[in-house]
């Protein structure tokens, strides 16, 4: 066993593309299927018992890079260790052993429950493909998990379809709790929910992480949250990290001029904050048709000829945390926030 | 910014029930709202509180088995027992409306350019010529590159925000003075979401449009809104100045919501959820719907608390109104 901050999991750049579909057009003028890349390499460790945050924008290869964690999709190329051990090379029962130690939780516990099993039966299940548990004591195991999650013992002979999304939440996690994990990734657990129930959920999180020493990997759009839960974050664009280190130190003065563009375009929750200057110009790429270079440049109002031609990587550069920034060690000051919009104050 | 004093648009005692094989589910129960010229009023509230259906009710665009009481006056006229010629011309002319998911909204099978001038045919008098040359002039309003190229593109052909883009240029067709937004921005990314909301901005500032925002999002209120209408179950817990509302919240609902949201200053604490669930909307609700979660709850919160008068515009349903503290928002 090892002790807490020792690195338990490590990706090292990691690839995947998916083939996609060709169109009729494609295939009339005889052109090869196209790759959508998902990861481009991408590296990182989690520590036990931290809670590594990943934001990143729709297409950035947050969800990818979770499946791909924990085998359910197969990466090109890159290495994956668990403890030192190659997981990618993983099967049998060590690749079940594997992913007892790291479970999934799921955006959406509408669809990611069986709709036929009762909440004992579907905890049975997974105490008993695992074998957690003799089956003598799995009654008195599933009872266990449902106090852990603050659900009545009486939920156990109920339905998915008879709890609200914050209770199905719950249950979602004394699932992924019952096989004993070390590591839960959590893929948006929360974006499901209602700004009240969101809270609840959180907390569950924080509390078993305290309790039980897991790891965390929470993967999310909302950088609110992220902020409030994770020890680590990283900023992933278009199949890549853009910048990978302490929470706190990140959102007071971020490296990447992308992360200083997603921190900058994040609603406040302070009235009149908004300044009528955007945040960053442009769209996201497709990732069938990624950009040469820095995957941010046409974007990034600081990009220079470099940046067309060569992909930085995710180095120190002088600083205290890595950046995919060709010109990160020579930022010195952040840009600041956006000045708040005029506007008289009224009724205070 | 100029606000003047007559309401463009005003709610009175509003009811929406829908007609369900289950009875009757009452969506919103009893709505006031004012809209004054060049005001952006948010209407913020979690999934079910009626926010939407409110938007709705206004320009009568819900389902058949919807049932509406109440009053909506625009420009003096009760707009829900005008006729449907009338309200025609009312509706896409003087209040437009753009919603969450525009894919959904636009018509796959036509060009672009097609569906901005379907609107500046039926609301203006310009020929076939100015009517393109303004449908150019909407289209680099709102931000799209390259315009006259982009003009006969499908909306499968445009990404997620310009398609937002887009449809924000079909509601201008006609110069509206208002501009009801439903959840414009929800399906958005934050960088993308951050260009839509300043263009709305730009454009309620540059043309003198009052819009309401519908959202569950507080940041988006927040930095967005000058004015808001908190919902819960179907009723306006308080309404006011957006400053009013953030700092100094006078409705229990109001406050725990804003408590309960992460904050910088105190990272992997314990959040404050508010417990429990909202209310079923299908049985009647006797007093304030927020009692059975609320902490600040007294015995006459069991009869349905006025709507009152506690600062500047700032109006509250709340008997706890007065004993509830400010909230200290860091900067």
């Amino acid at each position: 066993m090892s002790n807490p901050g020792d690195i338990l999991l490590r990706a090292q750049d990691l690839k995947k593309s998916f083939s996609v579909p060709r169109t009729l057009q494609d295939a009339l003028q005889r052109r090869p299927r196209r790759l959508l890349r998902a990861l481009s390499g991408v590296s990182f460790d989690v520590r036990r018992g931290e809670t590594l945050g990943i934001v990143g924008e729709s297409g950035c290869g947050k969800s990818t890079l979770a499946r791909c964690l924990v085998r359910l999709h197969e990466p090109d190329s890159g290495s994956l260790t668990f403890e030192g051990e190659d997981v990618l090379a993983l099967s049998g029962p060590e690749r079940r052993t594997y992913n007892r130690r790291v479970q999934m939780i799921f955006q959406d516990p509408y669809s990611s429950l069986n709709p036929r099993l009762t909440v004992r039966q579907c905890l049975a299940e997974a105490l008993s493909v695992h074998r957690i548990v003799p089956a003598s004591e799995i009654n008195a195991r599933a009872d266990r998990l449902l106090d852990l999650v603050h659900l009545p013992h009486e939920a156990a002979n109920r339905y998915p379809h008879e709890f609200s999304g914050g209770q199905r939440q719950r249950i979602g996690i004394a699932r992924a709790l019952a096989v004993e994990p070390e590591i839960i990734i959590a893929d948006e657990p929360v974006s499901a929910l209602d700004v009240s129930v969101q809270a609840q959920i959180v907390n569950l999180l924080l509390e078993l992480q305290n309790e039980l020493g897991l790891a965390l990997i929470f993967i999310t759009h909302d950088l609110r949250l992220v902020h409030h839960i994770a020890h680590r974050i990283a900023v992933m664009y278009l199949g890549g990290i853009m910048e990978i280190g302490p929470t706190e130190e990140i959102f007071a003065s971020a490296r990447h001029p992308y992360s200083r563009a997603l921190l900058a375009a994040m609603p406040r929750l302070v009235p009149g904050r908004r300044s009528g200057a955007v945040a960053v110009q442009g769209e996201l790429p497709s990732p069938l048709f990624p950009p040469t270079g820095c995957p941010f440049h046409p974007r990034c109002p600081m990009a220079q000829a470099v940046c067309r031609q060569d992909v930085p990587g995710l180095d120190l550069r002088g600083g205290l945390w890595p950046a995919a920034c060709h010109f990160a060690g020579s930022i010195e000051e952040p840009t600041p926030l956006p000045r708040p919009r005029a506007r008289t104050p009224k009724g205070v | 910014m100029m606000v003047s004093v007559e309401p463009l648009l005003r709610v009175n005692d509003m009811h929406v029930s829908f007609e369900t094989g289950h009875g009757s589910v009452r969506a919103v129960d009893g709505l006031d709202l004012e809209v004054r010229a060049g005001e952006v009023l948010g209407l913020v509230g979690e999934s079910g509180s009626g926010k939407s259906v409110t938007l709705r009710s206004i320009t009568r665009i819900l389902q058949p088995n919807a049932r509406v009481k109440g009053q909506v006056f625009w420009r003096g006229e009760d707009l829900l027992r005008m006729s449907e010629t009338r309200l025609r011309a009312v509706r896409g002319a003087e209040i437009a409306m753009i919603f969450q998911e525009p894919m959904t909204a636009l018509n796959p099978v036509l060009p672009i350019s097609l569906q901005i001038d379907e609107a500046l045919v039926a609301h203006t008098t310009l020929g076939r010529a100015a009517r393109r040359k303004r449908a150019i002039e909407l289209l680099g309003l709102v931000g799209i590159p390259a315009a006259a190229e982009r003009l006969d593109s499908y909306p499968h052909e445009f990404s997620g925000g310009m398609r937002q883009r887009a449809m924000i240029a079909i509601a201008l067709a006609a110069d509206p003075a208002l501009l009801l937004a439903d959840e414009p921005t929800t399906a958005l990314d934050v960088t993308i979401q951050d260009q839509i909301l300043k263009l709305l901005l730009r454009l309620v500032d540059d043309l003198g449009m009052a819009m309401i925002l519908v959202t569950h999002d507080l940041g988006v209120v927040a930095e967005t809104c000058s004015q808001v209408a908190v919902m819960y179950a179907g009723r306006i817990a308080e309404a006011g100045p957006v400053e009013a509302i953030f700092y100094h919240p006078r409705h229990a609902y109001t406050h725990a919501l804003l408590n309960s949201m992460p904050d910088s200053s105190a990272a992997r604490v314990a959040l404050k959820p508010i417990p429990g669930q909202p209310p079923r909307l299908d049985r009647p609700i006797q007093g304030c719907p927020f009692v059975p979660r609320c902490t600040w709850a007294t015995p006459p919160c069991e009869s349905r608390p006025p709507i009152v008068t506690v600062g500047p515009g700032h109006v509250s349903a709340c008997t706890a109104a007065h004993r509830l503290p400010s909230r200290i928002v860091p900067a």
